[in-house]
C-alpha cells in the first residue's frame, strides 16, 4: 500500500500542471533535475515514502557541493541538467532484430572473447524474445536461492518488498553526503542489487548480475546494497567481460557491503564499459562510490576488480575495519590504453583491534593513457596491532602513457605496521624480442608479459572470471605495441 | 644449396658500423665456430642473423634454404628454424617458463601447419627434454629466467632449443658465465641435437668450448670480416698463439 501512497503523494506535491510533468508516463524524462524530477522517479518506482525522503534529503545535500576536482582525470565540465534522470526500459521494437543488425565490431570482439552465441544476442540487446532461453536458468537458480533464505533481487524489488532491511541498512556505509556523486546517485538512482545471506548460511552459488532478475537500462545510476548477516558467506560477481551496449556517459553507482560477525564477502567486479575510440570520443565517465563496512568482529570483505573500461574511471573500493580482527583486502588490476584515464585506489580505515589488510594493485598503461593509483591506509588509535600490507605496481607499453602513485599513510596507534611497496616497469624492448625469437607475435608476446604481471590479481578472481579477464586483458591491449 | 649463406654483409649499430663486408655459408649438419677478439663484431652477426630492431643492414645479404632471411620479422624467421640462444637471456617475471616454451612451440608448429600440442603431451616432452640438460623439474613452474643463476639461464636457452628443435642454431657466447661442469652439460645438450638437417653457428671467445663442441669449421673474426677459416685445429692454434698472428697475416 505504501507505494500507492507515494504515488498520490508525488501527484499531489508537483508544482506544475503544465510541461514536463505531464509527460510522467513517457518512457524517458526530458533532460533535468529537480525536485519533481525525484518525485517522480520515486513514484514511476512505486517506492515508500521513507525512500522519497531519503532521495529528496539527498538531492538537497547534492545541491550544496561542488564537484570534486581533486583526481588525476581530465574530461569536459559535465551538465547535470542536460541529463535525463529516468528512462524506461526500451521495448523490444525498438532492439536489433537479430545479430544480423548488430555492429558487426561489437560482434567481432565477443568472438575474440569466445563468448558463446546464445550470450552474444543478450549482450549486444537484441529483443529479449529472440534471445536464447535463459528464463529457465535463472528460475532454477532463484529456487535454490530462496531455499538458503538468501534475498537476491533488484534494488527496487527489495524497496518494496523488504523496505525494513533497506531502511536498516541503506546509507549505513555510503551516506547520502558521503561525496558529490554519492550524493547525485542517492538522489536519482535508478535500479540496481540487493542481497540478504541470512545469519550462518553460505550463499550456494556466486552471486552474479547476470542471473539479476531486472529491468534493462538500469545502469547509470546503479545503487547496490549486500548485507551479510552474522557467520554468513556470499561472493558476488559484478559485471561481465564482454563490452555492453549502454547509452549513458555518466555513471555514477554505489555499492554498499556490510559484513556483520564473522560474515564474508567477496566482490568481483569485471568493468569492460566502452571507453572511446582512439581520440577518446565517447567513451563512459565512470564515478563509483565503493564501500564495505566490516561491522562485526572478525569479519571480512574482500574487493578485487578488473578494470578495462571507461574513458574515466574515478573508484576507489574501500574497507571500514570496525570490528576486531576485521580483514579488509583490495587486489586490482587497472588497464588504460589510447586516452583511458583513471585514478583509482582503495581506502582502509583500521577501527578495530587486531585488523589487517592487504592491498595489490596493478596498473598497465599503453598509448597515452593516464593512470593514477590512490591509496590510503589510515590506522586510528584504537586499532593496537593493526596491519597493512599495501604493494603496489605500475607496468608501462609505449613511451606516451603515465603512471603515478599516490599513497597516504596515517598511523596513530605505534604497535601498527605497515607496508608499503611500490614498482614501476617498462616492458622492454628486450623482453618483446626474447619472445619474438622464440616465434612468438609481438601482440602475444605482450599478452604473455601482462597476463604474467597480474597474476596475483587473477588469482583471486572466481576460476571462469580469471579465465574471462585474461582474455578481456588481451583484447584491451590490442594494438597497444607497434 | 647451403642452408644460411650470408653474402657481403655490412651492419651497423647505433651509427657505427660493425658489420663489413661478412661472407659465410653453412650446410645443414655442419657446425660452424666463429671466433675472434672482443668487438669484432661476433654478437652483432647472432642479433642480424635473429633480426634484432638495433642492427641495420647497410648492404649484402642473408638468405636460409634460399630466401631472403633479413627480410623476415624475427618471429617469421624464428618460424622458418633460426633459434638464438642469448648471451644475456632476459628475466620476464611472472611469465612461467612452461607457459612461455609452450607458446613458442604451438607459434612454430602452427607456423609449420602442424596441430597444437597438448599440455600433456607437452609436459611429457618437457620432462624428458629437461632430465637430458640435468634441470630440475621446478624449473618449469618459475618465471622465466626469473632469478636464476648465469649457468642456469644458459642451460634454460639450450633446453628450450632441444625443445623446439630449429633448424639453425646460432649459440652467442652459450659458454661465457659456465663453470666447467654447467659447460659439459650445455655442451651435451648441443651434441645431442646434432643431426644432419640442422646446422650450428658457435659464436664464442674461448677454444673451451670447442673441446667439448667439435666444430666442423672454425672461423675468425676481425673488423667485421671473416679473416681466416680453418677446421678445428685452428681453435687450437688461436688458443695457443692468441689472435694477433692472425690479424698480422691478415692485414699483410
Amino acid at each position: 500500500m505504501s507505494s500507492s501512497n507515494a504515488e498520490v503523494e508525488a501527484f499531489v506535491d508537483k508544482k506544475y500542471k503544465h510541461g514536463w510533468v505531464t509527460d510522467i508516463e513517457s518512457d524517458t524524462f526530458p533532460p533535468g533535475l529537480d525536485e519533481n524530477v525525484i518525485r517522480a522517479i520515486s513514484a514511476r518506482k512505486g517506492e515508500p515514502q521513507f525512500m522519497l525522503e531519503w532521495r529528496l534529503k539527498a538531492f538537497e545535500t547534492w545541491k550544496q557541493m561542488a564537484e570534486p576536482e581533486w583526481a588525476h582525470v581530465d574530461y569536459p565540465k559535465i551538465d547535470y541538467q542536460a541529463i535525463s534522470y529516468f528512462s524506461a526500459p526500451k521495448s523490444d521494437a525498438d532492439k536489433p532484430k537479430s545479430l544480423d543488425e548488430v555492429d558487426p565490431k561489437l560482434l567481432e570482439t565477443y568472438d575474440k572473447l569466445g563468448i558463446p552465441l546464445h550470450e552474444r544476442a543478450r549482450l549486444a540487446g537484441v529483443a529479449v524474445d529472440a534471445v536464447f532461453d535463459s528464463v529457465s536458468v535463472t528460475t532454477t537458480f532463484r529456487d535454490k536461492l530462496a531455499e538458503a533464505g538468501v534475498i537476491f533481487c533488484s534494488f527496487s524489488e527489495a524497496v518494496r518488498e523488504h523496505p525494513e532491511l533497506v531502511q536498516k541498512y541503506l546509507g549505513s556505509v555510503v551516506p547520502r553526503s558521503d561525496n558529490y556523486f554519492a550524493a547525485l546517485n542517492s538522489a536519482v538512482f535508478s535500479d540496481g542489487s540487493f542481497v540478504y545471506i541470512p545469519k550462518g548460511v553460505r550463499c550456494p552459488m556466486e552471486l552474479s548480475t547476470y542471473f539479476r532478475i531486472n529491468e534493462l537500462n538500469t545502469g547509470q545510476f546503479e545503487r547496490t546494497l549486500i548485507v551479510a548477516d552474522e557467520g554468513s558467506h556470499v561472493s558476488y560477481l559484478e559485471g561481465c567481460t564482454a563490452p555492453m551496449r549502454d547509452e549513458n556517459q555518466l555513471h555514477a553507482a554505489v555499492v554498499e557491503l556490510v559484513a556483520l560477525e564473522g560474515a564474508e564477502i567477496k566482490y568481483s567486479t569485471v568493468q569492460n564499459w566502452y571507453p572511446g575510440d582512439e581520440n577518446g570520443k565517447g567513451g563512459i565517465y565512470n564515478f563509483v562510490t565503493k564501500r564495505g563496512d566490516c561491522r562485526g568482529d572478525d569479519s571480512k570483505i574482500s574487493w578485487t576488480q578488473v578494470e578495462t573500461g571507461s574513458a574515466i574511471t574515478w573508484k576507489y573500493p574501500s574497507c571500514i575495519l570496525r570490528g576486531k580482527n576485521t580483514v579488509g583486502e583490495f587486489y586490482s588490476v587497472a588497464v588504460t590504453n589510447n586516452l583511458q584515464q583513471a585514478d583509482t585506489g582503495t581506502k582502509m580505515i583500521h577501527i578495530g583491534e587486531g585488523s589487517t589488510s592487504t592491498i595489490v594493485s596493478k596498473g598497465i598503461s599503453a598509448g597515452r593513457a593516464n593512470q593514477s593509483y590512490r591509496g590510503l591506509v589510515k590506522v586510528l588509535p584504537q586499532a593496537k596491532g593493526a596491519r597493512n600490507y599495501t604493494q603496489c605496481d605500475s607496468l608501462l607499453i609505449g613511451k606516451e602513457c603515465g603512471a603515478h602513485t599516490f599513497p597516504y599513510m596515517e598511523v596513530r596507534n605505534a604497535s601498527a605496521k605497515v607496508e608499503h611497496e611500490a614498482t614501476t616497469s617498462r616492458i622492454a624492448d628486450d623482453q618483446l624480442f626474447y619472445c619474438r625469437q622464440r616465434g612468438i607475435s609481438e601482440e602475444d608476446a605482450v599478452n604473455l608479459i601482462v597476463n604474467g604481471f597480474c597474476k596475483d590479481v587473477f588469482r583471486e578472481l572466481p576460476m571462469e572470471f580469471a579465465v574471462e579477464a585474461q582474455a578481456l586483458l588481451n583484447v584491451s591491449l590490442e594494438g597497444a605495441v607497434g | 644449396m647451403a642452408l644460411l649463406d650470408i653474402n657481403d654483409l655490412h651492419a651497423r649499430v647505433a651509427g657505427t658500423d660493425i658489420l663489413k663486408g661478412l661472407s659465410l655459408s653453412v650446410n645443414a649438419g655442419e657446425v660452424h665456430a666463429i671466433m675472434g677478439p672482443n668487438g669484432s663484431g661476433k654478437s652483432t652477426l647472432a642479433n642480424v642473423l635473429a633480426g634484432r630492431d638495433d642492427y641495420e643492414v647497410t648492404a649484402g645479404g642473408a638468405t636460409l634454404d634460399g630466401t631472403d632471411l633479413l627480410d623476415m620479422e624475427p618471429e617469421e624467421r624464428a618460424h622458418a628454424g633460426v633459434f638464438l640462444a642469448f648471451q644475456y637471456p632476459v628475466e620476464i617475471p611472472g611469465v612461467n617458463n612452461t607457459y612461455l616454451l609452450r607458446a613458442a612451440l604451438n607459434a612454430v608448429r602452427a607456423a609449420r601447419g602442424q596441430e597444437e600440442i597438448s599440455a600433456v603431451d607437452f609436459m611429457k616432452l618437457a620432462r624428458e627434454k629437461m632430465k637430458a640438460m640435468e634441470m630440475d623439474a621446478g624449473f618449469l613452474n618459475r618465471g622465466v629466467n626469473e632469478g636464476f643463476s648465469g649457468g642456469e639461464k644458459k642451460r634454460n636457452e639450450v633446453f628450450q632449443m632441444s625443445v623446439l628443435e630449429p633448424r639453425l642454431c646460432v649459440l652467442d657466447e652459450t659458454d661465457s658465465g659456465l663453470d666447467i661442469d654447467a659447460l659439459k652439460v650445455v655442451a651435451e645438450g648441443v651434441n645431442a641435437l646434432r643431426s644432419p638437417d640442422r646446422a650450428f653457428v658457435l659464436v664464442t671467445h674461448y677454444q673451451r668450448l670447442l673441446d667439448y663442441i667439435e666444430p666442423d669449421f672454425v672461423h675468425v673474426l676481425a673488423g667485421g670480416r671473416i679473416i681466416r677459416s680453418g677446421d678445428k685445429s685452428l681453435a687450437l692454434e688461436l688458443e695457443a698463439r692468441g689472435y694477433d698472428w692472425v690479424l698480422e697475416e691478415a692485414a699483410a
